[in-house]
């Protein structure tokens, strides 16, 4: 836990954002934002969630905090420690890895010279570790870069989409 | 048969069962055996272990028992081909992660999921590769966690959620690296957290003061009473040669249903404190000595021959069993003195006179449950009687509106319709705002009161509570255990009773200590004897007997520092005495400084005793371990002392025949708390100045407590200090963090600053029993506080 954010306040925006969603729920249901509370909040925190974060969030939804970890913790959308700016997640479940996932992974660990779960050193790419079925089977082998689909992937389509990255 | 029941066929035999109800009930119910882990009676259904399978009659697979609602003619079989091997595929994924380390768990012997391995399992894993290994955190000093055991049924999750109030632990991670804990490191704080080791159906979490030190198939269990709150809850001791090991709930669903509160599970640890008396000790020309028990009998019973009758005192407290309590007042009207008092922590017993004949909660606690409207006026219910506090969580959580006016807003783990801190003058004028309110209403409200409340104004808050007691059905005002500490006690529970009398509440009080009832009713206060019969000659209250000090003190398991609301009061009485004899367990610098003859006493694990509950509920239980060194029994020291210096009346062999005596002494006693009130009842005006206002924290209620190590490491161990409003910081010129000299009649400690927001302006609150106060004057009085 880093102690500059110790006791973080959610932002302006953040809380806009909570409130847009909880006007969404039942009034007495506030914990049903959570998730996209805790994705608005690690948009804005380069893409991972801390722990005060995750407590602000809490506190925000009047959720008791460990019922904000665990939900920080079972999604694999969500990073508890700092990532790097672009995340790429190849699938690898069943009907990509028919179709070559494993190939892709290997190839991208390759060429950026890091393994799945890790970032690049420049801070570029992150590969996240064991990305699930993202239900477009049909297109497989398929990855998705920060919040775009990309499917029918080739070794050079994989270059081609990695290289354009900032 | 009736719309509500259904008949079902479990194993060919015939069931009927109530409509809704999960199949396990049904069968738990009929001695038909499932196995389970994380299905409890006590808590929601989770049927995440799959542990229960059965087969179903034309269900395509097998079904949970536990979350499975009985069906009119369905046929279950439970150890069917399908049902077993069901349950066995089961038990060989649970245990492919577990560790087969039971040799070195401390819940080997006692684990359910060792007893169900052996009952449904395989005997040889076909899993061959690595464990899961789960690293521990330190979740406090009661319990010890082994989280790579953990098989993730959830039962200590809903314990927190369901049962405490306080979701502490929750499941974080996914799939295989799913684990339980608190995900950042902290100590869970609940006062009921040790409950989750008799829940956890395995090695992972487990007592930590007992750990690895008695294996369950070497233990004794014998039945025990707890001692700490007016709750009496039922319990276990388990003992090794003659030394209680540990402490679990005894079930009794009218009193503590399954649960135990931390206190009375781990208060056992003070029982072999260091601090502990082993010999009767002497003290002559300023030495102390160790001496036989004839000896210091014999010092005893002269020094009590010598005194005059009026000059002697004799104290002790709400922990005592019925037996020393009884046997206590006997030997001082034997001796011809009345002045014998229990109440080292009520300043003011001005209208003892029309106190009940013991202080009734009113109803029973299982009653609580069913309330709709709860009041609890000066009492930390969730700290001073935890399974109280679970009742009442129980029916706010059903719909009742349960509210607290105390001189600290305590955090609740219940929704409150009202929970404010008032100082102790606006207290009063708070409760006489209701009864003002719910006259203004059109209720009844006792003659005395009117005129008082003619010129008051209720407030919206005051309307709320009297709205809210005034409509409901089942409503109750408690006096909590706070309440004794109000300078104004008497006053205060008048205008209780009115509020009650005018809302139509039960009137109930939830006493200190573990049998005030008792003491009540065996005669161990001034002006009545057992059963409640007023005595011939009133003796002093303790405070008077402090304040004209006695020529000699017989203190009964009484701490002179740590006992009392007012330890100044205390020393200056007890210095000024010819002689001090003390019948205690715990050696303490204050005692040796003040006493001259020590007799060393045995605790409640260690004496045949009976304790009378709030409900009036008479509770007994045998002797569970040897007593310490040479410390004897109160009841049969008493009886010595009685018998060498009173002709007659102490010949009792057993503390069943003590306990008898008492008993023929309240044949004829009825409970009620009705209350004559005064003639006008007045609502005093807020004294003008700084008021120092205080509870008695959770672990420092008796010496037996107190001098238990593990409690007294939890952040509810409390030491002395001065919590405050940031306002009434300000105005003292005070931080956070500074230290400030507090004074009160002149002596005075030094304490560190806390800033609270929940603590009335014009009140600082310093806690009483605790380090750090003991040199302090009442809990409740004025006081001066400057910067260190
Ligand atoms: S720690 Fe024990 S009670 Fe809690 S989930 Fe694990 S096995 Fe169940
Ligand atoms: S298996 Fe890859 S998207 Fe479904
Ligand atoms: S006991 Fe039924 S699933 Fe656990």
């Amino acid at each position: 836990m880093s102690t500059a954010q110790q006791g973080v306040e959610l932002s302006e925006h953040a809380r806009a954002e909570i409130d847009a969603w909880l006007q969404r729920f039942p009034y007495n249901q506030k914990q049903s934002a959570v998730l996209a509370a805790l994705r608005e909040v690690q948009h804005e925190n380069n893409g991972y969630l801390t722990t005060p974060l995750m407590d602000a969030v809490a506190d925000y939804l009047g959720m008791p905090r460990i019922a904000v970890y665990e939900v920080g913790s079972f999604y694999s959308m969500f990073e508890l420690q700092p990532v790097a700016r672009h995340c790429v997640a190849v699938c690898t479940n069943i009907s990509c890895m028919l179709t070559g996932a494993d190939t892709i992974v290997a190839h991208i660990e390759e060429k950026l010279q890091i393994k799945v779960g890790e970032s690049t050193a420049d801070g570029r790419i992150f590969l996240k570790p064991e990305e699930e079925c993202l239900a477009a089977c049909a297109g497989g082998p398929m990855m998705q870069v920060d919040h775009v689909y990309h499917t029918d992937l080739t070794i050079e389509k994989v270059d081609q989409i990695l290289d354009g990255l900032d | 048969m009736s719309d509500d029941t259904v008949s079902i066929e479990v194993d060919g035999q015939l069931l009927s069962a109530r409509r809704g109800a999960m199949l396990i009930e049904v069968t738990d119910a009929a001695g038909i055996s499932i196995p389970r882990f994380c299905y409890h009676d006590k808590l929601s259904v989770a049927a995440n272990c799959r542990m229960c399978l059965v087969e179903v009659e034309k269900a395509p697979k097998p079904m949970p028992a536990c979350a499975t609602p009985v069906m009119d003619g369905m046929k279950v079989y439970t150890n069917s081909q399908r049902a077993v091997q069901a349950q066995r595929g089961t038990m060989e994924f649970l245990l492919i992660n577990h560790p087969l380390d039971c040799p070195i768990c401390d819940q080997g012997g006692e684990c359910e999921l060792q007893d169900v391995a052996m009952g449904y399992g395989h005997g040889v894993s076909r899993y061959a590769d690595t464990k899961r290994v789960v690293f521990d955190k330190d979740i406090g000093p009661l319990i010890a966690t082994e989280m790579t055991r953990c098989i993730h049924c959830t039962r200590c999750v809903r314990f927190g959620e369901e049962i405490a109030g306080l979701r502490e632990l929750g499941a974080t991670g996914r799939g295989e690296d799913v684990r339980i804990g608190t995900y950042v490191e902290k100590s869970v704080v609940s006062e009921m957290s040790g409950n989750v080791i008799d829940l956890c159906p395995v090695g992972a979490l487990t007592a930590k003061p007992s750990r690895y030190t008695a294996r369950a198939w070497e233990l004794l269990q014998h039945a025990g009473i707890a001692t700490h709150d007016c709750v009496g809850s039922n319990l276990f001791h388990h003992t090794r040669d003659g030394r209680v090991m540990r402490v679990v709930p005894r079930e009794n669903h009218a009193v503590n249903e399954v649960w135990l509160s931390d206190r009375d599970r781990f208060s056992y640890e003070g029982l072999y404190s260091d601090a502990r008396l082993r010999q009767p000790l002497l003290k002559e020309a300023g030495e102390w000595h160790a001496v036989e028990w004839e000896t210091a009998l014999a010092a005893a019973g002269s020094a009590l021959m010598a005194a005059a009758p009026q000059e002697m005192g004799f104290l002790t407290t709400s922990s005592a069993s019925l037996e020393e309590l009884y046997l206590l007042q006997k030997l001082a009207r034997g001796l011809g003195c009345a002045n014998v008092d229990y109440r080292l922590r009520q300043p003011d017993c001005d209208d003892q006179a029309h106190d009940p004949v013991m202080p009734w909660l009113g109803q029973n606690l299982g009653d609580l449950e069913h309330l709709q409207a709860a009041l609890v006026v000066a009492g930390n219910v969730r700290k001073d009687q935890p399974l109280v506090a679970h009742r009442l969580r129980k029916a706010a959580l059903d719909g009742a509106q349960v509210s607290l006016l105390n001189v600290r807003a305590y955090e609740q783990t219940f929704p409150t319709l009202v929970n404010d801190a008032l100082a102790p003058a606006a207290l009063l004028q708070e409760l006489a705002g209701i009864a003002a309110a719910l006259l203004s209403q059109g209720a009844e409200v006792p003659a005395q009161a009117q005129e008082a409340l003619a010129k008051i104004k209720p407030t919206t808050r005051q309307r709320k509570l009297a709205d809210s007691l005034g409509s409901a059905e089942r409503a109750t005002v408690l006096l909590g255990s706070g309440a004794q500490l109000h300078p104004g006690y008497s006053v205060l529970r008048q205008w209780a009773s009115v509020v009650a009398a005018a809302s139509g509440s039960v009137f109930g009080y939830l006493p200190e200590g573990g049998n005030a009832a008792g003491a009540w009713l065996a005669g161990c206060v001034p002006h009545r004897g057992p059963g409640g019969v007023s005595a011939d000659t009133a003796g002093q209250t303790a405070g008077e007997m402090l304040r004209t000090p006695r020529r000699l003190y017989f203190l009964h398991g009484v701490d002179p520092e740590f006992d009392f609301a007012d330890p100044q009061l205390a020393h200056s009485g007890l210095s000024g005495a010819d002689c001090v004899i003390a019948v205690t367990a715990f050696e303490s610098d204050a005692l040796l400084e003040h006493a001259d003859i020590i007799l060393p006493l045995a605790l409640h694990a260690e004496i045949d005793a009976t304790y009378v509950n709030a409900e009036g509920r008479w509770q007994n239980a045998n002797a569970a371990a040897r007593p310490c060194g040479k410390a004897r029994a109160g009841w049969k020291i008493l009886r010595v002392l009685g018998n060498r210096l009173i002709d007659g009346g102490f010949d009792h062999n057993s503390a069943r025949a003590v306990r008898g005596e008492v008993q023929a002494c309240c044949e004829s006693v009825r409970l009620d708390n009705s209350l004559p009130l005064a003639e006008a009842l007045r609502v005093p005006a807020a004294s003008r100045g700084l008021l120092r206002v205080a509870e008695v924290p959770i672990y420092a209620v008796d010496a037996l407590t107190r001098h238990a190590m593990a409690l007294q490491k939890t952040g509810d161990a409390l030491r002395g200090a001065v919590h405050m409003s940031a306002a009434q910081a300000e105005k003292e010129k005070l931080t956070a963090g500074d230290t400030a000299r507090v004074t009160q009649n002149g002596s005075s400690a030094v304490l560190l600053v806390h800033i609270e927001d929940s603590i009335p302006n014009g009140c600082v609150w310093i806690p009483s029993g605790v380090p750090g106060s003991e040199k302090l004057g009442p809990a409740c009085g004025a006081v001066e506080v400057f910067k260190a």
